[in-house]
């Protein structure tokens, strides 16, 4: 059943099993995120999508909220702007992120977010923990001190792959990216090396090896194709 | 065991403890039983063997009556004219004693004494307020009752209001009972318990795709809450303690109400002695066919299982709760769906708090309209607080919504020790505020608290003299929340961070202008736009200690921001109990 909406006062309509970033998606209203991913199941994370529901007591994720019947969202307040550059800052002061050194400079959903929310500096004091670059793999890397904890890989290895060789240990501040039980990637068992991760990775955390900076593109739309290709069983664009 | 079958069990207990002309009662509660009560109650019973004296004397194993701060506690019952004494119950004349600070070298002394004049030495007055300012619902037995004997929770009217239920009562009849009682949950958040068994009971299991393990002959699930995460709270755990069969009682009445046939106790694995107990629990109430498979003769079938919590304050949060139950990692999810629709492995689920549930069967035998007489318009009946910090009687207590702050620290608590004055009181753990001495005449419940900045919580009470530092209170709690989160959303994985940096930096001397205004910033995100209510409600104790005590953060300022003036003292805290 089609639902009728308003996203920043445009009116669309959308089906009922659509997600309010679905429909903005659909009606080319762009609306921030960093740990949606087409083809991925979301998981509210990042919080970077936050919209204004009218009525609503509190501000709701667009990735994981179904559309409803007569819904006004605003996703573009100067609340909302304020809230996304706060969140983005947060991040670039969290670990290390200095994109002229890094291996996605260019190609980087962080600083693409970075710029796009107008950070023209950090006002949080950058913490810079001294966090190890796993380069075990034989084809692939990991650099935590890049990481955004997404967990965009670890949904793309257990949903995409079925390895789910990837998954997050410890909390808050000290989460961090593990393979198999906490071993480094190259022995980890589990790992088909089908690259899946590296593709849907938003930063420089995981690379190609031998990538140098600003030469690590990701694909994370190839995932999206595999997902849907495999649903409609149609293999050919 | 069938109706009359129970009665005829609460009657044969009730004769055999008729008969006893004393009784002894040791609280065996953690507190006490770390200060060797286990050992006191072995050597009074010991004793009575040597004078011949223990099949006139009962010598009771009892969860926390409360007074925490005097224990090991033990309350003798006795006999007056030879008149029946029945404990827990009414009728028969009794009369009885405390003893405070109750080492096992005692028993002999205490032994002596039976039936003559108390021990000076030992005796505590049981007409002081601490004890006569409360009403006690949920922890009507905790003090009273054997833990460990199902025969003791029967003998005081146990397990008569699931038998009411269930042979008396459709699943409508007792939503409608819980609803008209106006029973808040006692978790935190006040959400009505009735409309959140309605929800469940109404919900679809098919409405999701389900994933139930093989075994479980489920499709709806009831899970009691006893995580219990924040510092210094011990009301849930005493509960458990101390009268395990009445969680199991209301659990029961609450699957049989909402169509649930599997439930979950998760307990904290830090609490071993409550694990203990109700596991012992939960088999005696198989044996007696309690639990189980038609229970009470009837169609309706109820198991339990205790899951064991690590140790992570958010498992307390449903959504993380449940997905460690269902053996993943305990990270929250957004709601909607929320459990009452989708929860424990897709299935429409209800999850109460410990003191919600043990309200429950009172509700059911003595009435919504008689729970519902207790305390204010929109919060009913009564709440348990952990009375701790600077205050002279710290403890556990049971007080009717509605009542003062200052009833509560200056007559049950018996005000502030060390001859200084009060300064604020703490409520609702690292989710609460700070409330200061202006607010002491304003009554305990869910709207006051909310509107001067706090919350009810689950009943941690904190009191603060006049030498707390609110900035150090602020950071600390900061501190816990930032251990606590659980990493899945920025906003509260990395806002924690910085606010507990910016608060660490007050505190050295080294904090700006700026850096206040950026810790409001950070305050006003963390709250807007976390994922759970970890992080939506950690900002809480600083922004209410901004509120009311923003001249202790400014003093703190790095000396060139206060222009080189000497600093202004905080404003003198007018003593309250004057
Ligand atoms: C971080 C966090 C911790 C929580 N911890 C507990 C807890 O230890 N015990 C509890 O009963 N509820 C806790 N809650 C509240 C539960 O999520 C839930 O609302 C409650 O168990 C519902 O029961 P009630 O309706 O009976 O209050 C917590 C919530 C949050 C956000
Ligand atoms: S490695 Fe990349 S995809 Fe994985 S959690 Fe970190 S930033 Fe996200
Ligand atoms: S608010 Fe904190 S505890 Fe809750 S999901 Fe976010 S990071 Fe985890
Ligand atoms: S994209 Fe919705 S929370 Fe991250």
């Amino acid at each position: 059943m089609p639902r009728t909406l308003t996203i920043n006062g445009q009116e669309i309509s959308a089906r009922s099993d659509q997600t309010i970033l679905e429909a903005a998606q659909d009606a080319n209203i762009r609306i921030p995120t960093l740990c949606h991913l087409d083809g991925l199941t979301d998981v509210g994370a990042c919080r970077m999508c936050l919209v204004e529901v009218a009525g609503a007591s509190k501000l709701l994720p667009a990735c994981t909220t179904r559309v409803q019947e007569g819904m006004q969202v605003q996703t573009d307040t100067e609340r909302l702007r304020a809230y996304r550059r706060q969140i983005i800052e947060l991040l670039f002061a969290e670990r290390n992120h200095i994109c002229a050194v890094c291996v996605a400079n260019g190609h980087c959903e962080l600083q693409n977010a970075g710029i796009a929310v107008g950070m023209d500096h950090v006002r949080y004091d950058y913490l810079f923990p001294k966090l190890g670059v796993d380069l075990s793999h034989e084809r692939f890397g990991m650099d935590h001190n890049r990481c955004i904890l997404c967990t965009r890989c670890v949904r793309a290895c257990d949903q995409l792959e079925g390895a789910h060789t990837i998954d997050v240990m410890g909390r808050g501040a000290h989460s961090l990216i593990v393979h198999d039980m906490n071993v480094p990637w190259g022995e980890a068992t589990t790992c088909t090396s089908c690259g899946k991760c590296v593709m849907a990775c938003p930063t420089g955390a995981l690379f190609k090896q031998g990538s140098t900076v600003a030469e690590m593109v990701h694909d994370a739309e190839k995932l999206a194709f595999l997902k849907a290709a495999r649903e409609r069983k149609v293999w050919n664009v | 065991m069938n109706l009359e079958e129970l009665n005829a069990t609460a009657a044969s207990e009730r004769l055999a403890q008729a008969k006893k002309r004393h009784h002894i009662r040791v609280c065996v509660g953690t507190a006490c039983q770390a200060l060797n009560s286990e050992q006191l109650a072995k050597e009074l019973q010991a004793e009575l063997r040597r004078r011949g004296q223990n099949g006139d004397v009962e010598v009771k194993c009892v969860g926390c009556p409360g007074l925490c701060s005097l224990g090991p506690l033990v309350e003798i019952e006795s006999q007056v004219n030879g008149q029946a004494a029945i404990a827990g119950t009414e009728g028969g004349q009794r009369k009885s004693i405390l003893y405070q600070f109750v080492k096992p070298e005692d028993a002999g002394e205490i032994v002596a004494h039976l039936g003559g004049e108390p021990i000076k030495r030992l005796e505590t007055p049981l007409d002081q307020p601490f004890f006569t300012r409360q009403t006690k619902i949920v922890l009507e037995h905790c003090g009273k009752i054997d833990p460990e004997r199902i025969e003791d929770y029967i003998a005081v009217g146990g397990y008569q209001a699931l038998m009411k239920v269930l042979t008396e009562m459709t699943p409508q009849q007792v939503i409608d009972a819980i609803t008209r009682s106006g029973l808040r949950g006692r978790g935190g958040a006040g959400f009505p318990t009735g409309l959140k068994w309605g929800t469940v009971a109404k919900a679809d299991p098919n409405a999701y795709p389900t994933s139930v393990p093989v075994g479980i002959q489920s499709r709806k699930f009831v899970i009691c809450n006893g995580d219990e995460g924040d510092p210094g709270a011990f009301m849930d755990r005493s509960v458990m303690e101390g009268d395990p069969h009445r969680i199991l009682e209301g659990m029961a009445i609450a699957a049989y109400a909402v169509g649930a046939n599997h439930g979950f106790i998760y307990v904290r694995a830090e609490y071993p002695l409550a694990v203990k107990r109700l596991r012992t629990a939960i088999r005696q109430a198989q044996r007696a066919g309690l639990l189980g498979n038609n229970i009470g003769g009837t169609a309706f079938s109820f198991n339990v299982d205790i899951r064991l919590g690590a140790g992570a304050f958010v498992c307390g949060e449903e959504t993380a709760l449940m997905a460690s139950i269902e053996g993943g990692r305990g990270v929250p999810r957004p709601r909607p769906p929320f459990p009452a629709e989708c929860g424990l492995w897709g299935c429409p689920t209800l999850i109460n708090n410990v003191e919600t549930l043990a309200n429950v069967p009172p509700i059911i035998m003595k009435g919504a309209d008689w729970f519902a007489s207790i305390g204010t318009e929109k919060s009913k009946g009564t709440k348990v607080f952990a009375l701790t910090g600077q205050v002279a009687h710290t403890g556990l207590i049971e007080v009717p919504m509605g009542i003062t702050l200052r009833e509560i620290v200056f007559d049950i608590g018996g005000g502030i020790p060390g001859g200084r004055q009060f300064k604020a009181v703490q409520t609702g753990g690292p989710s609460g505020g700070c409330i200061p001495a202006q607010f002491l005449d304003m009554p305990v419940d869910y709207e006051s608290l909310a509107k001067v900045g706090s919350i009810m919580g689950s009943g941690g009470m904190i009191v603060m003299d006049d030498s707390t530092d609110m900035v150090e209170v602020a950071r600390f709690f900061m501190e816990f929340c930032m251990d606590e989160s659980c990493g899945k959303c920025i906003p509260c994985r990395a806002g924690t961070v910085q606010m507990h940096r910016i608060l660490t930096k007050i505190q050295e001397g080294k904090a700006t202008r700026r850096d206040i205004q950026i810790l409001e910033e950070l305050c006003d995100l963390v709250k807007h736009t976390s994922l759970c209510g970890l992080g939506q409600s950690a900002p809480n104790p600083v922004i209410s200690t901004l509120r009311y005590f923003r001249d202790e953060y400014e003093k703190k300022l790095a000396a060139d921001e206060t222009n080189g003036k000497t600093p202004q003292p905080s404003a003198q805290v007018a003593n309250p109990s004057a």
